[in-house]
């Protein structure tokens, strides 16, 4: 089977498609997760201080 | 047993692209001028964000470029497909369908304008939608092939970057960020001008009415000068900004000066110069375009630099 994928160069361009996508993909849910870290990162610290979460995100979302 | 290969294309066919081909499809050397103009908005804001932050919206500047670039490959497949410097491109050489092209335009475009709003705030998005609206709908589909002033208008959506970049660090738009905008407004003629003269055969196949396609040859060599000399005063400018600083000052006088030199031989040379050896000078000028925009752009990020290791220095700010 391996050896029927190499011969076909339409299987070389899908894996380095769906490996490029995948590459994509992980590179945006890392960036929302360190955005995420940064800009929660003081109410992070104390979730307890403050306004409720439906404020603090529209406060974040809006700032 | 039965031999399954021989009913497999050996080679990619219509539709079969590969990760580079949607790279492609997004334009990246425009990408890079548009990423290194933004980061200089960003960097010479006198608001900072968290670089994480910063990096995020410098990515959806990128990314609504690229989709922009996506949307203009979808429209103008049928002219790319006759020009040889852009037959080559993903949708017109059949490796990313026209439909694909449109649906990573639409959906990039959507994506990097909520981004962009969440990372950084509304102004910044809304002008980056505007961007993304201007260069897709009022260049590409209208503009491009309705008026040779085409690119004199639409270089508004290359001259955008900048000052996204400045909004959403500062969240605001101003003087200065505005003089950002005019540089590369003011730029952009004598660039695609000069790329123009000498693949003004292309544009006639196809029909585009460039410049030189329409008003002819000598008036584009004309205008090219003059919008050279607009350019020197208001490329310095910004050197009196909160913006600009020595470094500034002295290499956008050095390029600017450069540029218009360079601008002034196009403009004395007559088809038949321009003809004998090549469009060597024209040629030349386009390179020196694109040095050109770094450079300047270069400059304020080591200001920025410069002023941050030792402190203002006195530098005189008039606006």
């Amino acid at each position: 089977m391996a050896e029927f994928e190499k011969q076909h160069e339409i299987y070389t361009r899908r894996r380095g498609r769906n490996y490029g996508v995948l590459a994509v993909l992980g590179g945006f849910a890392l960036l929302l997760f360190a955005v995420t870290i940064v800009k929660l990162g003081d109410q992070a610290a104390n979730p307890t201080a403050g306004a409720s979460w439906g404020d603090t995100l529209m406060e974040w979302m809006l700032e | 047993m039965t031999d399954v290969t021989a009913h497999i294309p050996a080679t990619a066919g219509p539709g079969e692209a590969g990760f580079g081909d949607y790279v492609q499809l997004m334009k990246p050397r425009v990408m890079t001028l548009v990423v290194f103009t933004a980061l200089a908005g960003m960097i010479a804001a006198p608001d900072g964000a968290h670089p994480v932050v910063a990096l995020a919206s410098l990515i959806c500047i990128a990314v609504g470029a690229g989709a922009s670039g996506a949307l203009n490959m979808w429209y103008d497949a049928d002219i790319d497909a006759r020009m040889a410097r852009t037959k080559g491109r993903p949708v017109p050489s059949g490796r990313v369908e026209a439909g694909e092209a449109l649906a990573i335009g639409l959906g990039l475009s959507l994506l990097s304008i909520l981004m962009l709003a969440i990372f950084a705030n509304l102004l910044a998005a809304g002008l980056l939608a505007f961007t993304i609206f201007f260069y897709a709908v009022i260049y590409t589909m209208w503009l491009k092939r309705s008026t040779p002033q085409n690119i004199v208008i639409g270089g508004a959506a290359g001259a955008f970057p900048p000052m996204v970049g400045w909004a959403a660090m500062t969240g605001d738009v101003t003087v200065t960020s505005t003089l950002f905008f005019l540089v590369i407004f003011l730029w952009t003629p004598p660039h695609f001008w000069a790329l123009a003269l000498f693949r003004n055969a292309d544009y006639q196949n196809v029909g585009v009415p460039m410049m030189p396609v329409v008003a002819g040859e000598r008036s584009t060599r004309r205008q090219i000068f003059w919008y050279a000399l607009i350019l020197l005063p208001v490329a310095i400018l910004p050197a009196f900004t909160s913006a600009g600083g020595p470094i500034y000052l002295l290499i956008a006088t050095v390029a600017s000066v450069k540029f218009l030199l360079e601008s002034w031989q196009v403009g004395r040379r007559t088809a038949a110069d321009a003809e004998s050896d090549d469009f060597r000078a024209e040629k030349k000028l386009f390179g020196t375009s694109i040095v050109y925009l770094f450079a300047v752009f270069g400059g304020l990020i080591l200001d920025a630099l410069l002023f941050a290791l030792i402190g203002p220095m006195g530098w005189p700010v008039w606006m």
